[in-house]
């Protein structure tokens, strides 16, 4: 190296190299902090942005934003975000139901019951599902699953039919239903992966002290590992429920698009904010885009209601588990 | 010793139905994938030719055989790389500014807490964000830029923290002794600290690459459609590999859903190369890091 070693008394010479090393210093300290800000700044600014572009369309708005159930900013200028919100919430909720229970037996695969030396191996094979770009899923999703997803929808129907959830006269693959089942796969290595985790820092004792008592290995889990884990897998949950709502690409090639709201999942109806942002973006006019901006404001903040909900359960979680991460 | 009581029945059946119900879950997770990998290799692999990585959309209308996605291709390395050059600096800097620097401080935890935030945010609204802000504020047209500074947007809390991971395992007396040879803060972060911690944070790099190149939504809103080879990033709508998809995908011809097919086919490549390639990087030299 070629930094010499510097001595206490070095007199001038070392007030020099003194404040040489302290300008680096103070450079290298500004710049990280600066950074950092920046980050808080981005966040602000993308409210502030998303804000000021929406108001003029809102102005213009001459339904209400929050009530309405149709969206015509370019050629009547009536608009609400109601069917958008309504479908973006449903579908997400729907995919997180299909998601959660199959993401939970996963992590507990990889983290108890696969082999120890094919753990890593197919918790690779996992986290490949979120490597997929989600354009790639909606071509899966138009191509192979809507399709598919005609007769067991049908058969949904005729059987299960009196349910209003599978009610309706129109059964068609395009639905509701079929585009959670594809949010479903994409959120799913999301909770698995976190679920995981937590279930890995249960604290070996526990597990011990519960097979010591002679548990089964559900009872260990259903004893030992799930109460641990449980903080972890809601907020798991949580963020892929943030995660599916903000999905855009893959929903926006297999919803029909239609506005309404109806509970009939297996009908062709459905759509979300951010599917109807990319549909809608091509042939809107200033006041289309500042409704569409509008409503992308809207899905802002419902994702990071969400995603605070789930970080503010994982660091409360920190504080009293006493497991080192 | 007393001979250890047998589970009983009800028990032991019950510990069954959850280990089969844990394993079914596992093969239902992996069904998808299969699928989805089988449908791309069977259907891309029409396509998927010399004609397809070196020609691109001009002058072919959607019933047109041939064409290609080399103008797709081009745009997606450019604006990927562009959001690196921006993001990767500014996440690095944030995480040495997180484990370095504000340890424990207000502005630290506010600044950990919204990088954790960002991660959730939806990739359109990063790409509205950018619309309001570069092209309908600043009045910026249409470009590969534009559409860097939105994946750049999704890619820094990514970055922050995979590289804040990686430095929190960079021993502590590592620190101390370059500190008791009289070594100033910064040169040891930048002297002993970044590199004992580079394979890692390459990793994280490559991940949060892998990740945003298969975005489309921010692309779609501010890099906008063109069917030509435009290589400058700066001028002009561009097209990018997950765009291109999308934009064939609609189409109703089965020579354009053909060759969406062949850009998925290629999308996956290289999202999977780059996957490789962190894992790679990540086993070559990662410090205490075995899982």
């Amino acid at each position: 190296m070629a930094t010499p070693v510097r001595t206490r008394d070095g007199g001038s010479a070392l007030s020099r190299s003194a404040s040489r090393r302290s300008r680096g210093e103070v450079v290298f300290r500004y710049a990280s902090t600066g950074a950092g800000i920046l980050l808080l700044a981005i966040m602000a600014a993308i409210a502030v942005f998303l804000i000021v572009e929406a108001i003029p369309a809102l102005q213009a708005n001459k339904g209400s934003f929050f009530t309405d159930l149709t969206w015509e900013p370019n050629s009547s200028q009536v608009f609400g975000i109601g069917a958008l919100a309504f479908g973006t919430v449903i579908s997400a909720t729907l995919a997180l139901i299909m998601a959660v229970p199959v993401a939970i037996g996963v992590a507990l695969f990889i983290s108890h019951y696969a082999p120890r030396r094919m753990a890593g191996v197919l918790g690779y094979v996992i986290d490949l599902l979120a490597a997929v770009p989600s354009i790639v899923y909606g071509l899966w999703g138009i191509a192979f699953l809507v399709p598919f997803m005609d007769g067991p929808s049908k058969f949904l129907n005729e059987y299960l039919g009196f349910i209003p959830l599978f009610g309706g006269d129109l059964i068609v693959g395009r639905s509701m239903l079929t585009a959670s089942i594809v949010l479903a796969v994409m959120i799913l290595p999301i909770i698995a992966a976190i679920s995981r985790e937590v279930f890995l820092q249960v604290p070996r004792m526990h597990e011990e002290a519960a097979l010591a008592l002679g548990a089964t290995r559900w009872e260990v889990i259903k004893t030992a590992v799930l109460p641990f884990g449980r903080p972890g897998v809601i907020s798991a949950a949580m963020l892929g429920l943030g995660r599916a709502m903000g999905e855009t690409i893959a929903v926006a090639l297999i919803f029909p698009a239609t506005f309404g709201i109806s509970l009939e999942i297996l009908t062709p109806q459905g759509n979300s904010i951010a599917a109807n942002i990319a549909l809608g973006f091509g042939e809107a006019t200033p006041i289309g885009r500042g409704a569409l901006i509008a409503s992308g404001l809207v899905l802002f903040v419902i994702t990071l209601l969400v995603n605070t909900g789930a970080r503010l359960i994982v660091a409360r979680r920190k504080e009293f588990s006493g497991a080192a991460a | 010793m007393t001979t250890i009581q047998r589970v009983s029945p009800g028990r032991r059946f019950k510990d069954r139905l959850v280990q089969s119900l844990v394993y079914l879950s596992f093969a239902i997770a992996v069904v998808p994938l299969v699928s989805v990998l089988w449908m791309v290799i069977k259907n891309g692999l029409a396509r998927f030719d010399l004609e397809f990585l070196t020609h691109s959309m001009r002058n072919i209308g959607a019933r047109d055989a041939g064409g290609g996605a080399y103008h797709a291709i081009v745009g997606t390395l450019e604006q990927v790389l562009l959001a690196s050059l921006i993001s990767v600096p500014i996440g690095l800097l944030t995480a040495i500014y997180l484990v370095e620097y504000g340890q424990g401080g207000r502005l630290g935890r506010a600044i950990s807490f919204f990088v954790d935030v960002m991660t959730g945010i939806p990739s359109v609204v990063s790409g509205l964000f950018i619309l309001a802000f570069w092209i309908l504020v600043l009045g910026m047209p249409f470009s590969g830029f534009a559409g860097a500074l939105a994946l750049s947007i999704l890619m820094m809390p990514t970055v922050v923290r995979s590289a804040e991971e990686m430095l929190r395992l960079v021993p502590n007396d590592l620190r101390e002794a370059s500190y008791a040879l009289g070594v100033p803060k910064w040169r040891t972060i930048t002297k002993v600290v970044l590199p004992t911690a580079f394979a890692g944070i390459a990793t994280g790099v490559m991940l949060a690459i892998a990740r945003v190149a298969g975005e489309t939504a921010p692309l779609l809103l501010t890099v906008f459609f063109t069917d030509s080879i435009n290589t400058d990033p700066f001028n002009g709508p561009q097209m990018g590999l997950p765009l291109y998809v999308f934009d064939q995908a609609v189409r109703p011809t089965d020579t354009a859903v053909d060759r969406a097919w062949a850009g998925a086919l290629t999308l996956i490549l290289i999202v999977m190369l780059l996957n490789l390639a962190a894992r790679l990087i990540g086993r070559w030299r990662s410090p205490a890091r075995d899982r």
